[in-house]
């Protein structure tokens, strides 16, 4: 057996390494939880006394010192939706382009190039591009639409990132499987590969809706507004949002100081309308796997 | 015996863009019999199954030279469509690949993919095909669950239930066995016994014990060529080529 034990230092010296770079990636990946933790904390702790049924569904009063935030929960979820349902099906499509149609070659590069990029714009662009473009140029004025279709934009790049990813783990021997029983391309997509590719695509969804749920800038000049009492009757309506009520109530409110609660207490409804949203497709994509 | 021509190629040549992988390869396939192609790895053998419905085309950069013909049609023409000919080529693959669906919706895909949506039709030629395939006394009563949860040599007969389903005419095997265990190799062989009656097959094995149960003619391909064709017991018996001696005997290969 002692071919087994190795000098001494040697041992221990291996041991306290392997020991100490565990210890600092366990440290590293319970930051993650931890930070959550914090931020989960802070938030409930001062904003939970502010939650109300009547928070919940009334609009703000007395120059939005008190009341609730009904309008402002409504708009969160019209951008929110609103911009799933322009990016989806747009992000979906390139992505089966690019993934199962186009042929490896320059437009593919430019078209990649592109995408890349524009998950690099900075959100505040994306809001100032809104402005001119959907609202003044093409006329649509401060409303649910021309937001829904910045955040769209905005959303779109993670949408196509992941679907590709989704479509890049279906396995290629499920399309040879398929076109070698004589379906078309097409049908091979739509019956096998999207299915199969579904619970991926969704867990983009799930981070896009995060993401434009709670993005501010590209809303503040295309969709929200400081205030308005009445809740939105058509896409062409202006309407409040989370994001920018904390922003507004924060920064240029009537009395800063007393509305904190309200701050933290809309932050924690905006916290709760994405973990919402995000269980609710987390529930589906499951039982999308559950259905195999 | 029937000897009646199904398919053959002529002086086929095939590249994978630089790489020549076939060298002018021409032999012929009879309705009724089971054609064994077998050789070491990356002799061409897959490439040539692969050739013969049209698969390789999904290969980008790829080249074919020669003539490929089912019942006397060339499959290479531009007016040929390469939908209608796999329909009548099916294939079953190295690794059983059923979809992440149900069994019966497995069986069920090339007659969805050809419009037919006729129910009853649709739960008879299942049922007749999975008879046909040896696996309907196993699964009849659970055909709505996943055919993921199917043991592996299941789902290889799954397979070869959903490549019959459509009632091809050549069924082109990949080494359909490889990844299985004997017991399951061993069903596999015996329904491929059995289809030959309907079908023309063509397999490609590594395991010689196998292509001389179940084959009527091998062909012995090395680096892209045919070295040498004859009846099975003839080839495995006496073959006329030191080469083919060799390597059946496992001096080489």
């Amino acid at each position: 057996m002692n071919r087994m034990k190795h000098k001494n230092g040697v041992r221990v010296r291996r041991k306290v390494i392997q020991g100490a770079m565990f210890g600092i990636f366990k440290i590293c990946a319970a930051a993650n939880g931890i930070a959550l933790a914090i931020m989960l904390y802070f938030l409930v702790s001062r904003g939970w006394r502010a939650i109300s049924w009547t928070f919940l569904t009334q609009p703000p009063i007395d120059s939005m010192t008190k009341g609730g935030i009904l309008p402002c929960i409504v708009g969160t979820l019209c951008l929110s939706i609103g911009a799933i349902a322009v990016a989806l099906p747009i992000g979906v499509a390139s992505a089966i382009y690019l993934h199962e149609y186009a042929h490896p070659g320059r437009i593919l590069r430019l078209i990649r190039l592109g995408i890349n990029n524009l998950a690099g714009v900075p959100s505040v662009v994306f809001g100032l591009f809104g402005l001119a473009f959907f609202v003044v140029y093409l006329d649509m004025g401060v409303s649910i639409l021309a937001g829904a279709l910045t955040l769209g934009a905005l959303t779109l790049p993670v949408i196509i990132g992941s679907t590709e990813e989704a479509l890049r783990a279906v396995p290629d021997t499920y399309r040879e499987a398929s076109l070698g029983l004589g379906a078309t391309k097409w049908q091979t997509i739509y019956r096998v590969v999207l299915p199969t590719a579904l619970p991926g695509i969704l867990t983009g969804t799930i981070l896009g809706i995060s993401r434009a749920a709670g993005e501010t800038a590209p809303i503040m000049f295309t969709a929200a507004v400081f205030f308005t009492p009445s809740l939105p009757t058509s896409i062409f309506d202006e309407i409040m949002a989370l994001p920018y009520y904390i922003y507004v109530l924060a920064t240029a409110g009537t009395d800063i100081e007393a509305t904190r609660p309200l701050q933290y207490g809309t932050a924690l409804v905006l916290i709760a309308l994405v973990l919402g949203l995000n269980l609710i497709a987390i529930i589906y994509r499951s039982r999308l796997r559950r259905g195999r | 015996m029937q000897d009646s021509l199904k398919m053959s190629t002529v002086d086929l040549d095939f590249y994978y863009g630089n790489f020549h992988a076939l060298h002018g390869v021409t032999i012929d396939f009879y309705e009724n019999q089971v054609t064994a192609l077998i050789g070491p790895s990356g002799c061409g053998k897959s490439t040539l199954l692969r050739c013969l419905n049209r698969m390789n085309d999904l290969i980008p950069y790829t080249r074919v030279e020669g003539k490929v013909c089912l019942d006397g049609e060339e499959i290479y023409e531009p007016d040929v469509d390469v939908v209608a000919l796999r329909r009548n080529v099916g294939m079953v693959f190295q690794k059983p690949n059923p979809f992440p669906k149900t069994i019966f919706e497995n069986v069920a895909y090339g007659l969805r993919v050809n419009g037919i949506k006729d129910k009853a039709f649709l739960a008879d030629r299942v049922e007749t095909t999975l008879k046909q395939a040896a696996l309907w006394d196993e699964v009849k009563d659970r055909l709505h669950d996943s055919a993921l949860d199917l043991s592996g040599g299941q789902q290889q007969r799954l397979c070869i239930a959903r490549a019959m389903a459509v009632e091809p005419e050549v069924l082109l095997m990949d080494e359909p066995a490889s990844a299985l265990d004997p017991i399951a190799t061993q069903k596999i062989e015996e329904l491929i016994r059995e289809l030959k009656k309907r079908y023309t097959i063509i397999i490609v094995t590594h395991n010689m014990q196998q292509a001389a149960r179940v084959s009527d003619i091998t062909a012995f391909f090395y680096l892209g060529e045919i070295i040498e064709v004859d009846k099975t017991e003839t080839l495995f018996t006496r073959p006329k080529l030191k080469q083919t001696s060799d390597y059946i005997t496992g001096r080489f290969g």
